[in-house]
């Protein structure tokens, strides 16, 4: 749906820092644009929960990290979720692959689609999500929005196959 | 075997004034008791296991700081991968200790899998850690800890220590929203 270029250009726009990340097929594809222009640093990680709880270290520290994973390992990374943003309370940001929403030929009746939303709304986590190419801008407003509140936020990015 | 608490003093003693130690679970509790300085940060509430992930964040954060993690045994079982995480990010200024008394303390002392035979130097090891230490009685501790706790990182230092019967788990010692508050003014120099 986005280029690595897009991303790039955008979370440097946004002065992100850090993007802690486990990757999947369509947001790993990101990685070596945002390494390309330098503006921010990939850390990678072991799986998910870590992403969470080295954003809450880095955002203590100084630094404006973005948490990016796949849904899959949003349901992973509960208890690190929990304690970052709602015990700490740190306005913590991710972007969000949301695995089957535009295609499920890999895994007809993906169970992601009954669970990714809800368990948002369940750690009360502000998203907004984004279908089409043309909702590219919201990425950032949100982001903006969800700071200026000092709140935690999210973006669910629609992906295709598994 | 020493004892948890006369180990996690010789950090105390040790570690610089501007220097990051962050501890959870027994730690935090024998830490709790003891001066406390801006840049503590006691982890409790907690996630469960994540005190390495927290201060390689930091250390990313802050790398002209030294960071310490003082973490269990248990905890450390739990995220393991943060090993790998914390040399793939180069962190060279984060030293992780595990204070390991084979136990689930905090919760009444249960037996902790491995507990005997896992080697966790083998798997800071394993993971690429720059340097790896292991101690397990007092004096060698307070002999070899400055070199080992400021060696050029990521730095791991294993410590094998007694398990404590009967204590209470740490308790918060207050607002987590409001520490983190305090503790980020501390570290940008507020």
């Amino acid at each position: 749906m986005f280029s690595g270029e897009q991303i790039a250009e955008l979370l440097e726009s946004l002065a992100i820092t850090h993007v802690v990340t486990v990757p999947d097929s369509t947001i790993g594809q990101w990685q070596t644009a945002i390494e390309r222009r330098g503006a921010t640093r990939i850390v990678r990680v072991c799986r998910e929960g870590e992403a969470w709880q080295v954003a809450a270290g880095l955002y203590m520290g100084g630094a404006s990290p973005l948490v990016m994973i796949q849904c899959t390992g949003l349901f992973e990374s509960g208890d690190a979720i929990r304690n970052s943003i709602h015990d700490w309370k740190l306005p913590l940001f991710a972007i969000i692959g949301y695995r089957s929403y535009l295609n499920q030929d890999t895994l007809p009746g993906d169970t992601c689609l009954v669970f990714t939303e809800p368990t948002l709304d369940a750690w009360k986590i502000d998203y907004r999500l984004i279908t089409s190419p043309d909702q590219f801008a919201t990425i950032g407003e949100h982001f903006r929005k969800t700071r200026e509140r000092c709140a935690p936020g999210a973006i669910l990015v629609a992906e295709g196959k598994a | 075997m020493m004892s948890a608490k006369e180990a996690l003093a010789v950090v105390h003693q040790l570690r610089g004034e501007d220097d990051v130690v962050i501890t959870t679970m027994t730690p935090a509790r024998d830490w709790m008791t003891m001066p406390q300085n801006p840049r503590d940060l006691v982890l409790v509430p907690s996630a469960m296991s994540h005190a390495t992930s927290m201060g390689l964040g930091v250390a990313l954060a802050q790398p002209d700081r030294r960071v310490i993690v003082c973490n269990d045994d248990g905890s450390m079982l739990m995220n393991l991968g943060s090993l790998v995480s914390i040399v793939e990010a180069r962190a060279s200024n984060l030293t992780v200790l595990v204070f390991d008394n084979g136990t689930y303390e905090v919760t009444g002392s249960q037996r902790v899998p491995g507990a005997g035979t896992a080697n966790f130097v083998q798997f800071a090891d394993g993971a690429g850690f720059a340097a790896t230490f292991q101690f397990s009685d007092i004096e060698t501790w307070r002999r070899g800890a400055r070199n080992a706790l400021f060696a050029p990182g990521p730095t791991f230092i294993w410590l094998r220590v007694e398990p404590v019967v009967g204590l209470p788990g740490p308790k918060s010692p207050g607002p987590a929203g409001t520490r983190a508050t305090a503790f980020m003014a501390a570290l940008r120099g507020k």
